[in-house]
């Protein structure tokens, strides 16, 4: 059988200065692997730089948030028949290398979708500021309430997901922070998730677009979505064949 | 009782609010679903208002002994809040349809650059 078609879906938001590097790590670790970055709107030469790499780029005609990137990405999988989809930042946090333990459990088998944890293995040595830390507990033990399930990385936008979950993100993918929410879907859509331990690297330029207030204003936001998601009717998702 | 004065001035306004209402759906500035709202909303602040008696009567079922004419206040105050509400769930719904557009238009984007090249 052949090999599964596989993209990196690579969302990036002004990210000139990291995304070239990005797509020549992607490149270096997996030639077969096709990129697509989805430009959420930036004011630099974002898109330009990533076309001359090589990838494929999705422009946004303006802002629309990281769910709405992310989300846009997996619009693009679907269409194009990808079989498998990794998600990775642009802004070269997520290291390339690390993909072989995404990408193993959706090649045995054993899960639909695979988030790459910074915590899942407790020695970690990504220590992010006090606010972002309680944020990131928060929502582990809030999230492992809803699915019964342990999760320890509910932000982790480190991922790779198979044709389902593909299925699942393009039909359906949260807005700002979408990784939380997003989680608790893929558990009420009865998909399979896996967490592996990664290790992730420092922002190599810029800055997180993830303030201390606002990351409250997120907090309390995704919060809200996440009680009342509960009791939010959802479809499991149709078998191959229907798109 | 409702003094008199109140009464009229508040059917008044009731009756300005129902034609501009009705003025902006003629000039095709106002679409007929979101005008309904306050159409109802002007129809039953100009029935308190000029239902004298009627008026009392709610008053009195909902504990307003001294100032009947708050209870035509707080009508408003009520309707109004429901047309705000109706607004914001179409912004809801608009701005979802907003963010589906980017993502079509994008999509179909990239796959037009590309059979050109």
């Amino acid at each position: 059988m052949a090999e599964p078609r596989r993209i990196a879906i690579v969302p990036a938001r002004n990210e000139v200065g990291a995304i070239a590097s990005v797509i020549d790590e992607l490149r270096a670790f997996d030639p077969g692997l096709d990129i697509v970055v989805v430009d959420d709107g930036s004011t630099d030469l974002t898109a330009d730089v990533a076309a001359a790499r090589g990838a494929a780029v999705v422009r946004l005609p303006f802002n629309l948030g990281i769910g709405g990137a992310v989300q846009t990405g997996f619009k693009y999988a679907l269409e194009h028949g990808y079989q498998i989809a990794v998600r990775l930042d642009g802004d070269g946090q997520h290291d390339p290398r690390e993909l072989p333990k995404l990408l193993g459990p959706l090649a045995a088998n054993e899960a639909d979708i695979v988030v790459g944890s910074r915590f899942a293995d407790g020695s970690s040595t990504y220590r992010p500021p006090f606010a972002r830390r309680a944020g990131i507990a928060w929502f582990a033990r809030l999230v492992s309430l809803l699915t019964r399930q342990r999760v320890t990385d509910t932000t982790s936008g480190f991922q790779a997901v198979n044709r389902l979950g593909i299925r699942l993100f393009a039909a359906d993918y949260p807005h700002d922070y979408p990784e939380v929410e997003a989680t608790v879907m893929v558990f009420k859509h009865r998909l399979r998730l896996k967490e592996v331990p990664v290790r992730m690297r420092e922002r190599e330029h810029g800055t997180s677009h993830i303030t201390a207030l606002r990351s409250l204003y997120y907090a309390v936001k995704v919060t809200l979505a996440l009680l009342v998601g509960v009791f939010r009717r959802t479809a499991v998702p149709l078998e191959e064949g229907e798109v | 009782m409702t003094p008199l004065r109140i009464s009229i001035a508040a059917s008044i306004a009731s009756v300005l609010l129902i034609l501009v209402v009705l003025e902006l759906i003629r000039s095709r500035r106002l679409r007929e679903r979101y005008a309904l709202l306050w159409l109802l909303t002007g129809v039953v602040l100009l029935v308190l208002s000029a239902w004298r008696d009627g008026l009392n009567t709610i008053a009195g079922w909902v504990g307003v002994t001294g100032y009947p004419p708050a209870v035509l206040f707080a009508v408003a105050t009520l309707f109004i809040l429901v047309v705000l509400l109706h607004y914001s769930t179409v912004i809801s719904k608009l701005s979802d349809q907003n963010v589906l557009l980017a993502q079509r238009l994008a999509l179909l984007e990239e796959r037009l650059l590309r059979k050109r090249d």
